[in-house]
């Protein structure tokens, strides 16, 4: 079960080699550099879906109103501030694409998996330095294209994020021409960065772990990165395979989902969320890992179940692969088959309940600091319960009947994606800045963040799940065209002014980070007082990252061990008498 | 009492799925207080103070292997016990001798009614677009076909939802036991149009809907006179 490498030991030295400008920002090979470079550009992207979600909200909320700060935007996209519903089935289709393809992916995978997986593995860097910074620079491009789609003619792809065919595949159908198949070549593309990663990081787990690293003593979020990687590996070719059908019906004139040339609309909806189903654990499962990074650090206390919680995660992946019909209940799919796909999906319900227990055994008889990242980890453990306990509506066939395509639908995926993998990467971010940064954020402005986010995401998102109940349907440009919907538009409001709210807090978060950058606490190396091996490097670690090759002598979860008298027991830390392992 | 949220049911199967609705509603909601109770309790319990250390354990595989088998025993039962529910929408469709054929376009619903002779491709066949108007209380058969892209039929007032597929004709009903008029929005994105793609249903008492067809046909009816009992208030509710 072990795997031993050469870790850090040709950089033993661990001094900065001066590689210049270029290699070190720009150009980098290192696994530290390329997970700040895929940071800061999800960052800046999630300003933009961010915007465009801001603006979706006061054209539901005030329907047909100039909106405040947009009269920038040039025709024919905005109208003097006035969107036009061509672009509000852009924007929609855009903040989607955006948000997942652009900030989460890149955020929990991107950056996080190319920071950690190297660091708490013991490894010096990744298995193919070349290739990850390729990763990077390949997803460059794609950003270009698809936030560059909105200038050509045509506008940016309106079908969707999921792109549904015939309405994707055929110009006439949307008006989006050039749009479209930019959103699609920027989706192939982006999927060949995604693949790099997975390779690598595959890769670099198998064979890089430290000495004493074994599979049962790997950190829980090296542990979800990994099945990640094995899921974006085989996701990805699928989704990638069905854009390049999409292309060659909108540019070869072929029909594969044109029945009037004997294709079949369907086929689109079953590749894309046969890859899209795995997509939904891509973006949970680490989220997940860092929840369970986070809590026995500041419960100081063991993760409760850790196999319990390995065993979840694979049996999550596993189940991922055969529950994408639930999407497709009311597709005409055939019905029989509705059931069988409602069963697989209520079972894949219970690995989640697992985790959260677990994540409960872990807080009961600890010694629980209420620090800024245990803040989150704790939002999103509350938060994501939601998102869980709602999917169990849309998974039962005939609810699913009435609330499909409503706004319960946009609630739950809300409180996956936002309180779900979004909550946790504000925690990952807070926990790991003063390893990324070498200084430590702002604790206050970190508190008033995280409670004017949660405060205000709840009061913004949970409404939703009630004007769908209502029938509200998702996707609509103005919804006071319906009478039934009349009674709850002020719900529209109210929510409208909730995100608006909490899209301001945003600013303090933006404000922290960047005033943290450069005036930060300078940060030790082992801030939290945590067991995992990136806590043993410099902070931040330099090229190499171990100053000396670490041997891994136990779990990452040893808090409060009557084995020490202080509260936490390292990883590298040799108890077996001779001279202790490191610092 | 949760009916302040969910619209007027007024079909026959929408009590069973509002039914499966509360039901799902109830445990969620207990699960969801039993979580977020337990946490907070614990973070105040447990919280730091000066002196404390905490419990040292990893676990216990008793209570992993119940709280695994708990909530996959409800998840499936509950799984199970709607299937019936859904083949009695979905797929034992009953018999009818109304059927409508529904054909959705950019940005309309068009109703084709077959007539007095009840076959569709014959001289009496007649389209009207976005309007619908059935009998109450008796079972309707709509045969969903589209021209372009995929829309979806929806009525909440009828729980019922069906996608339509361009190439495809799919075969739904409904039972609509209030008279009224209810509105048919599209549920699927199907272009700049699609916010304000808007049918309307109209339910009638029989003596209206007879009156209604006398309207529409009237050769047939001087043909066959059997409905005297023309009621010109109507049953409408707007």
């Amino acid at each position: 079960m072990t795997a031993h490498a050469p870790t850090a030991d040709a950089h033993a030295h661990a001094e900065h080699h001066d590689l210049g400008f270029v290699r070190t920002y720009l150009f980098s090979t290192d696994h530290k550099m390329i997970g700040r470079q895929f940071l800061f550009m999800s960052l800046f992207m999630m300003i933009i879906g961010g915007g465009l979600a801001l603006m979706i909200r006061w054209q539901l909320a005030w329907p047909e109103t100039q909106i405040p700060l947009t009269r920038w935007i040039p025709e024919p996209m905005m109208y003097d501030g006035f969107m036009p519903p061509e672009f509000y089935n852009a924007a929609v289709t855009m903040h989607a694409t955006i948000m997942v393809f652009f900030v989460v992916m890149p955020l929990l995978v991107g950056c996080f998996g190319n920071f950690l997986i190297p660091l708490m593995i013991g490894a010096g860097d990744m298995a193919f330095p070349l290739l990850n910074m390729l990763s990077f620079w390949v997803s460059v491009p794609a950003g270009i294209m698809m936030v560059g789609s909105f200038w050509v003619e045509g506008g940016a792809a309106a079908a969707g994020w999921t792109g549904y065919a015939p309405l994707s595949t055929v110009p006439e159908y949307t008006g989006v021409g050039m749009g479209q198949n930019l959103w699609a070549l920027s989706l192939i593309v982006l999927g060949a960065s995604s693949l790099m990663g997975a390779v690598n990081y595959i890769t670099t787990i198998i064979n890089m772990r430290a000495p004493g690293m074994t599979w049962f003593r790997m950190p829980l979020v090296v542990w979800s990165l990994f099945i990640t990687a094995i899921l974006l590996l085989l996701a990805l070719p699928v989704l990638t395979a069905g854009l390049g059908l999409m292309l060659f019906d909108r540019m070869a004139g072929t029909s594969f989902f044109l029945p009037a040339g004997g294709g079949e609309p369907l086929l689109w909806q079953h590749i894309f969320w046969f890859f899209g189903h795995p997509e939904v654990y891509i973006m949970i499962l680490p989220a997940m890992g860092i929840a369970s990074e986070i809590m026995p650090v500041f419960a100081r206390k063991p993760i409760f179940g850790y196999h319990a919680m390995v065993f979840s995660i694979i049996s999550i992946a596993f189940l991922s692969w055969i529950v994408w019909g639930h999407h497709m209940f009311q597709s005409g799919m055939n019905f029989t088959l509705g059931t069988s796909f409602m069963i697989t999906t209520m079972v894949i319900a219970v690995p989640s309940a697992i985790k959260t227990f677990n994540w409960l055994g872990t807080l009961w008889g600890g010694n629980i600091h209420f620090k800024v990242p245990m803040l989150w980890a704790l939002g999103f453990i509350s938060t994501f319960v939601v998102g869980g306990l709602s999917g169990i509506y849309m998974a039962n066939t005939p609810i699913d009947i009435f609330i499909h395509d409503t706004y319960f639908i946009v609630a739950h995926i809300h409180y996956v994606l936002f309180g779900g993998s979004i909550f946790a990467m504000f925690g990952a971010v807070t926990f790991w800045f003063p390893k990324m940064f070498g200084r430590m954020m702002n604790p206050t402005m970190g508190q008033i963040h995280f409670w004017g986010t949660f405060i205000f995401y709840n009061i913004g998102f949970f409404p939703m799940h009630i004007i769908g109940v209502g029938g509200h349907m998702r996707r609509i440009y103005n919804p006071t065209q319906y009478e039934f919907l009349e009674p709850m538009q002020w719900w529209n409001v109210f929510i409208t002014r909730g995100v608006l709210i909490m899209g301001a807090f945003q600013l303090v978060f933006a404000i922290n980070l960047f005033y943290s950058l450069y005036f930060g606490k300078k940060a030790d190396r082992n801030p939290w007082q945590s067991n995992t091996l990136e806590w043993e490097c410099p902070s931040p670690p330099g090229h190499g990252n171990f100053e000396t090759p670490v041997t891994v002598h136990r779990g990452p979860y040893e808090y409060s061990s009557p084995e020490v008298e202080e509260d936490f027991l390292p990883q590298t830390r040799d108890l077996s008498g001779a001279t202790g392992g490191s610092h | 009492m949760l009916n302040w949220w969910l619209p007027e049911n007024v079909s026959t199967y929408g009590a069973d799925i509002d039914g499966l609705f509360h039901l799902v509603y109830w445990i969620t909601m207990a699960a969801w207080v039993l979580v977020q109770v337990t946490m907070i309790a614990f973070l105040v319990m447990y919280r730091n103070r000066p002196g404390r250390r905490a419990t040292y354990t990893h676990g216990n595989n008793g209570l992993e292997i119940m709280w695994t088998i708990i909530p996959a025993l409800i998840v499936v039962w509950l799984g199970f016990r709607s299937v019936e529910t859904w083949n009695k929408i979905k797929i034992d469709l009953p018999e009818s001798e109304h059927v409508i054929e529904v054909t959705a376009k950019q940005f309309n619903w068009e109703m084709l009614y077959p007539g007095p002779d009840g076959e569709f491709d014959t001289d009496d066949d007649k389209m009207i677009e976005n309007d619908l108007r059935v009998p109450v209380n008796k079972p309707i058969i709509l045969n969903l076909k589209s021209k372009d892209v995929i829309h979806s039929f929806f009525v909440p007032q009828l729980r019922m939802k069906q996608d339509v597929m361009p190439g495809r004709t799919i075969r739904s009903w409904f039972e609509a036991t209030k008279a009224g008029t209810y509105e048919i929005p599209c549920a699927e994105l199907c272009g700049f149009g699609h916010s304000g793609m808007l049918g309307y249903l109209t339910v009638l008492e029989q003596a209206d809907y007879d009156a209604w067809l006398a309207e529409q046909w009237p050769a047939a009816q001087a043909q066959a006179p059997e409905n005297d009992e023309v009621d010109p208030e109507g049953g409408r509710i707007g």
